[in-house]
């Protein structure tokens, strides 16, 4: 009888490693999900004047995208974004991490602005705050301030489709009532 | 995704133009210099996911060190620091993974698998002792003088 | 033309290795002698059209033909030769071209050397290479073919990786391969022994130099890989418990465990089962570091460009040929494998607690390697288990190991005394302390306890292998006589147990007595190392074959007298936009005095990695020390045990 015990550890190792190859080990899951979101009080990107704070934001649900000028993979999803903005109406409003006033407004300029809000972070510590670590990154916050759910890396119309779309819809409609 | 991960694990793995970040912090107080030093070795990169914090040139890692280095100076203990990480970041970002029911099995694991070896052991020490103190039945006996012509006890040759 | 006809070579092994799987197999299965034979032959073929596909690959890469997709990723035609070569090699299908290879080899080598065992014992070990060769091939050509063709082909490659262009690196990964890809012989001769349902002594002593062949090409691939990354990353780190590194110090540790193991087998015939088991396991664990680098499910420095159709792939692979042998061990191993027996205090009973307590040594490290996957493959979130895990739990696990190899190798074969052990222990364990008493007493304060206790149990060992010389030779009559008579296999253990001793000491003096600085310098500026000044003197820039590099100039001095000078760089490779630092190093057999630029700060000023390394070249030196030690103790000259003997009588073929 012990002579089957390897066999059986070799199959529980084997289907450990089974699975793991439909997983993607470089992906880290966010702790803050269902947890208030962090305050801050930042500038607008567009108005250093003006001071944004988590109060700015309260009452409605909130779609809040990190990008950045020097980022490449923003690129990718920016016309996304720019048609969401435009042709669907959906509210965005950026995070701009670590960049300058300067390179980010010329980048909405030539590219389209799909941003209803920009929040500046120059120094990125908002962004520390959220855990942001691998621009851009989507976050889907709810009207009270409580972080829902958080996407890493480019979105692409599935991902919105599959993810986002159907969470704001409930957030909306449960701020509606 | 994966192709953004990918240009930044080159990056990682050799320190690239762009966002290579790797302003060293001094302490005049060495104690606080060395805490200093063992966080930063404690703390996972999430962008060089296979470096720590303390080999790590990518920005987010200098944003990350240059938090710690605020902490330690501001006078906040290792576990502070520590759970600051982790609020952010979850689990992932500590090398040396919390003891908790969930990885009891990873702290303690090590340690019972030495005692089932351990009892295994003593186990086949006991069945190997008892066959050299059993006595040899009729039947083998009679097979063995028909092997051997002359009795002959054979040497302890190591 | 000759890239195709590499190709066609390729194809047509494939075609040999199942032709090497199925007809020795069928001629045990009904008893034809000359179908058995043909598995020889059928290996020399194979070895021979896969070193002519390997060859014509190579062709392709120092002819600079970009046409070939693999070429024009892994080269480029500022690349200088050497690493031309080496790029066959550099990246996932070329590796496993050079795996097939190696694995062909050793199929040659074992048929050319197999007239010690049972005709059908040599088929069915050469039938199981085959079997292997013929999954490895399959992948090869199905998912990784390295001869496919781009048209129209660019006009220059991406350039081989730069971290790869480096001597180290070139010989690393063929070191590494001859070791995994060895343990593959010990595995067929396992399943000889299950399929045939016994395994005499004999088998045991023909196993066991190929064994130890693996396990030393294992031992140098490692710590080259280790000293590798120590002067080319620039952190001075040595070892990492990366998922990959610890992929191959998997089958080193269980490598071991299957050495002494055997080694009880052929002395006194007892641990056959072990010894099977052992010997599946550490090709299993050969084949789940392939499985690692190749399919993308770990994070690593070390993995390939991954594809998750390719890990599917090795992991059919891996579980049908280490299922099927667990399967066959399950189904034959309780009738096949009984023999031998021993009194509890014994040489046997010390050797068996190593090789369990290796196990157990195994099992943490592939315990921390594979945690974060299974909880993650669980659902229950993401963790990470790093060097500071793996430090103090193997650390700790290690400690008894270390403890009973000393004792095992002051114990007698089948019977010894409690008491006769305690003394001879005793007088040697308490010179151990004294000595280390003395070591902790002129270390630095803060960490001398722990270096001291490394130190302890490197001294341990030491004793343990004086003690089993003295025995051998005190009260002799002429003492350098019996010294120079002493059979190879104990000289090679007493030299391999010296360097893993030294070793031992190495780690423990490293970790704690080195002094690590990073700061900022600027030319001009000065910083103090330890007991040495070390003056950053200037900077220049210079062109290399395919990368800019600047160069710093550091002069170290002591008490004012000017020693070294060392000479930095921080490369920047322009084909593949990457940045290299080659760090300065004054090699020393006490302490490496090591300078490493980081990144330029501005204005003129850098980030400056300078260390002390205390004693970190005694890691590779006991590695070399093992393997060195391996090797004498391959070539013992094979005698047949009194039990071996004994083992023929009662057991007529």
């Amino acid at each position: 009888m012990k002579f089957m015990v390897p066999l059986a550890i070799f199959g529980v190792l084997v289907a450990v490693l089974a699975i793991g190859l439909k997983l993607d080990p470089r992906y880290v899951p966010s702790p803050l999900i269902d947890k208030a979101a962090p305050a801050f009080s930042l500038s607008a990107l567009e108005d250093a004047n003006t001071t944004l704070t988590k109060a700015s934001f309260s009452g409605r649900p909130l779609v809040l995208n990190v990008w950045a000028s020097w980022c490449s993979a923003c690129r990718v999803e920016h016309p996304l974004l720019v048609s969401l903005a435009q042709a669907q109406g959906i509210e965005i409003t950026g995070l701009n991490y670590k960049d300058t006033r300067e390179a980010a407004q010329a980048l909405l300029t030539e590219h389209g602005n799909p941003y209803h809000q920009n929040i500046f972070d120059p120094a990125g510590t908002l962004g520390l705050d959220l855990g942001v670590y691998g621009v851009p990154e989507t976050f889907v916050i709810d009207r009270d301030g409580i972080i829902r759910h958080k996407q890493v890396g480019p979105l692409t119309p599935e991902i919105w489709q599959r993810d986002i779309a159907p969470l704001l819809a409930k957030l909306k409609a449960k701020a509606g009532a | 995704m994966r192709r953004f991960f990918c240009l930044s694990f080159v990056l990682c793995l050799a320190t690239g133009l762009v966002g290579a970040a790797d302003t060293p912090h001094t302490f005049t107080d060495p104690a606080l210099q060395a805490r200093y030093e063992t966080l930063l070795n404690e703390l996972r990169c999430l962008v060089c996911q296979n470096q720590s914090l303390a080999d790590s040139h990518a920005d987010l890692a200098q944003d990350l060190r240059d938090e710690v280095y605020r902490m330690v100076t501001a006078g906040q203990d290792n576990a502070a620091v520590l759970r600051f990480m982790v609020a952010r970041y979850g689990d992932f970002v500590l090398y040396r993974p919390a003891v908790k029911p969930l990885t009891w099995s990873l702290w303690f694991g090590p340690l019972g698998l030495f005692f089932l070896v351990a009892i295994l052991w003593w186990r086949i020490q006991r069945q190997s002792s008892k066959i050299l103190d059993t006595p040899l039945s009729s039947d083998e006996r009679q097979r063995l003088a028909a092997l051997l012509p002359t009795a002959d006890s054979h040497d302890n040759a190591s | 033309m000759i890239v195709e006809y590499g190709h066609f070579a390729l194809a047509l092994a494939l075609a040999v290795a199942i032709l090497q799987t199925g007809v020795p197999l069928l001629g045990v299965a009904f008893q034809r002698s000359v179908w058995m034979d043909f598995g020889a032959t059928a290996a020399r073929w194979q070895c021979l059209l896969l070193l002519t596909a390997f060859l014509c690959l190579a062709y392709a890469f120092l002819s600079h033909d970009f046409g070939v997709i693999y070429v024009a990723q892994n080269s480029n035609s500022a690349l200088p030769w050497f690493y031309r070569l080496s790029a066959v090699w550099g990246a996932h299908e070329g590796s496993l071209l050079l795996w097939v290879l190696i694995l062909s080899g050793w199929g040659t080598a074992v048929s050319l050397r197999s007239q010690q065992l049972p005709q059908d014992i040599a088929a069915i070990v050469i039938a199981v290479l085959g079997l292997i060769g013929t999954a490895f091939l399959l992948f090869l050509i199905g998912t990784s073919n390295p001869f496919l063709r781009s048209w129209p082909a660019p006009a220059d490659g991406a350039d081989l990786n730069p971290l790869l262009q480096d001597v180290g690196l070139i010989v690393h990964p063929p070191l590494l391969y001859m070791g995994y890809v060895g343990f593959a012989v010990p595995f067929a001769f396992a399943i000889a022994a299950l399929v045939r349902g016994r395994m005499t002594p004999a088998w045991a002593a023909w196993a066991r130099p190929w064994t130890l062949a693996a396990w030393v090409f294992l031992t140098i691939g490692i710590a080259l890989g280790s000293f590798w990354a120590y002067y080319e990353l620039g952190w001075g780190g040595w070892w990492f418990w990366d998922p990959v590194e610890n992929a191959s110090f998997m089958p080193w540790l269980l490598g071991i465990a299957l050495i002494h193991s055997l080694v009880v087998s052929e002395k006194r015939g007892s641990f056959k089962n072990w010894t099977v088991l052992l010997a599946i396991g550490t090709f299993a664990l050969s084949l789940l570091g392939t499985f690692l680098v190749r399919s993308g499910v770990l994070t690593s420095v070390h993995a390939f460009a991954t594809d998750p159709t390719r890990g599917v792939f090795v992991l059919a692979i891996l579980g049908t040929i280490v299922g099927g042998a667990l399967l066959l061990y399950a189904w034959r191993g309780p009738s096949a494998l009984a023999g031998g027996s021993h009194h509890v205090v014994s040489r046997e009973s010390f050797l068996l607690a190593n090789t369990l307590l290796l196990t157990v040594a195994t099992a943490t490290v592939l315990l921390g390697t594979l945690y974060p996957l299974l909880i993650d493959a669980l659902g229950l979130g993401k963790i990470s288990v790093g060097a500071p895990w793996f430090n103090l739990v193997f650390t700790l696990v290690m400690t008894p190991l270390i403890l009973t190899l000393g004792l095992g190798q002051f114990a007698r074969w089948k019977e010894d005394s409690l008491q006769r052990l305690v003394k001879q222990v005793a007088l040697f364990a308490v010179g151990a302390v004294l000595i280390a008493l003395c070591i902790a007493a002129v270390l630095a304060p803060t960490t001398r306890w722990r270096a001291a206790a490394g130190v302890l149990l490197a001294l341990w060992i030491v004793a343990s292998v004086a003690s089993g010389v003295w025995a051998r030779v005190a009260k002799r009559q002429q003492p350098w006589a019996v010294l120079r008579a002493l059979p190879r296999s104990f000289i090679g253990q007493c030299i391999a147990h010296l360097g893993f001793a030294v070793t031992l000491a190495g780690v423990s003096l490293t970790s704690t007595q080195s002094i690590d600085l990073h700061t900022r310098l600027a030319p001009g500026d000065h910083v103090a190392l330890g007991p040495y000044t070390v003056r950053f003197d200037s900077l220049r820039e210079l062109d290399g074959a395919n990368f800019r590099a600047s160069e710093a100039r550091f002069l170290i001095e002591r008490d004012g007298v000017p020693l070294y000078e060392l000479r930095p760089q921080k490369r920047f490779y322009q084909v593949r936009s990457v940045s290299m630092t080659e760090a300065g190093i004054v090699p020393g057999f006490a302490r490496d005095l090591y300078i490493a630029l980081g990144e330029p700060l501005g204005d003129g000023a850098w980030s400056v990695r300078l260390h002390i390394k205390a004693f970190v070249r005694w890691l590779w030196l006991g590695a070399l020390m093992m393997a060195g030690g391996g090797l004498i103790a391959m070539r013992e000259r094979r005698r047949t045990s009194a039990v071996g003997a004994l083992d023929a009588l009662v057991n007529p073929r």
